[in-house]
């Protein structure tokens, strides 16, 4: 079994009215310096030695992210 | 006419949108997510609510229902399909039509009564409105900022395929103010605000969006 990580965050041209709203808060929050957050998804995936990095791309591009508004990475991570 | 009305797990508006249909005359055929049959109907909705819950993203996961490969298939060939709020969002998802829908630019859930603009009458939705005709029904919707590249929203914009667009002020960031819109051959529309809710004034703000079934009827008996 790998462990493979993929992250999801929406487009940078993409409005991402809910990591503003993280970044509005920080402030009143009492925490400054923080100029703009994002906010994505994160997904860890347990999946057999036999699954090939296209099928991990074919399964992010066509089901864990939607391209017309996000960009995603794949990686395997150490377990 | 006989029109299929898709349920999945967490849909709330196919109640409302069979009795849309019998108030144009139609008979509303309950679909059941998990089948491979249409039924023989003539045209489909995909109605709203939060089908999977929302989860992943809306519509993300309905468009892998069994159901849906029926739907794409035949609105492939032509037949008329409607994609409302939840709807429009998994008819996106599942590519029949372009774009996205993303959370609202303030984050509100907005429920409200919403004027809209028909701005394209030749859809095999569209036909019984008057162009530019200005229609009142409910907008209910989390997650129903329109988002499309420059190009998508300019091929849309030069083909008229804006079927409807927001009048008054933008109520949740969709891009060029777009609140529904068609696919290129006109039998596929989709929009957030919900017709179906508007068919009789007794329960609705109006009766506007009793068109949009009556334009299936002329549409089907045309075919």
């Amino acid at each position: 079994m790998a462990r493979v990580v993929v992250d999801v965050m929406p487009k940078p041209e993409i409005l991402d009215p809910q990591g503003q709203a993280v970044a509005n808060a920080l402030p009143r929050l009492g925490f400054d310096g923080v100029t703009a957050v994002r906010q994505g998804k994160h997904f860890e995936l347990e999946v057999a030695d036999d699954v090939d990095d296209a099928t991990l791309a074919k399964i992010a591009e066509s089901f864990l992210a939607n391209p017309v508004i996000e960009d995603w990475t794949v990686r395997r991570v150490e377990a | 006419m006989r029109v299929g009305v898709v349920t999945f797990p967490g849909t709330l508006d196919d109640v409302d949108a069979q009795r849309a249909v019998r108030y144009a005359d139609g008979e509303a055929v309950p679909l059941w997510h998990g089948d491979h049959d249409l039924q023989g109907v003539d045209a489909v909705i995909v109605p709203g609510g939060f089908s999977y819950g929302d989860y992943l993203r809306a519509g993300a996961i309905a468009r892998f229902a069994p159901v849906m490969r029926e739907v794409v298939e035949a609105a492939n060939k032509g037949m008329p399909v409607l994609g409302i709020c939840n709807g429009f969002q998994v008819l996106t998802e599942a590519h029949l039509l372009p774009g996205a829908l993303t959370r609202n630019h303030k984050l509100h859930f907005v429920c409200r009564d919403q004027w809209l603009r028909v701005e394209n009458t030749s859809t095999a939705w569209t036909t019984r409105y008057d162009r530019d005709a200005e229609i009142l029904v409910p907008l209910k919707s989390g997650e129903g900022g329109y988002q499309a590249d420059d190009d998508t929203l300019k091929q849309l914009e030069d083909e008229h395929r804006v079927v409807f667009r927001y009048v008054g002020e933008n109520p949740n960031g969709s891009r060029n103010d777009i609140a529904g819109i068609t696919n290129a051959r006109g039998n596929v529309v989709g929009l957030m605000p919900h017709p179906e809710h508007a068919v009789d004034a007794l329960t609705g703000p109006t009766d506007d969006g009793l068109g949009m079934f009556l334009s299936l009827l002329d549409t089907v008996v045309k075919a």
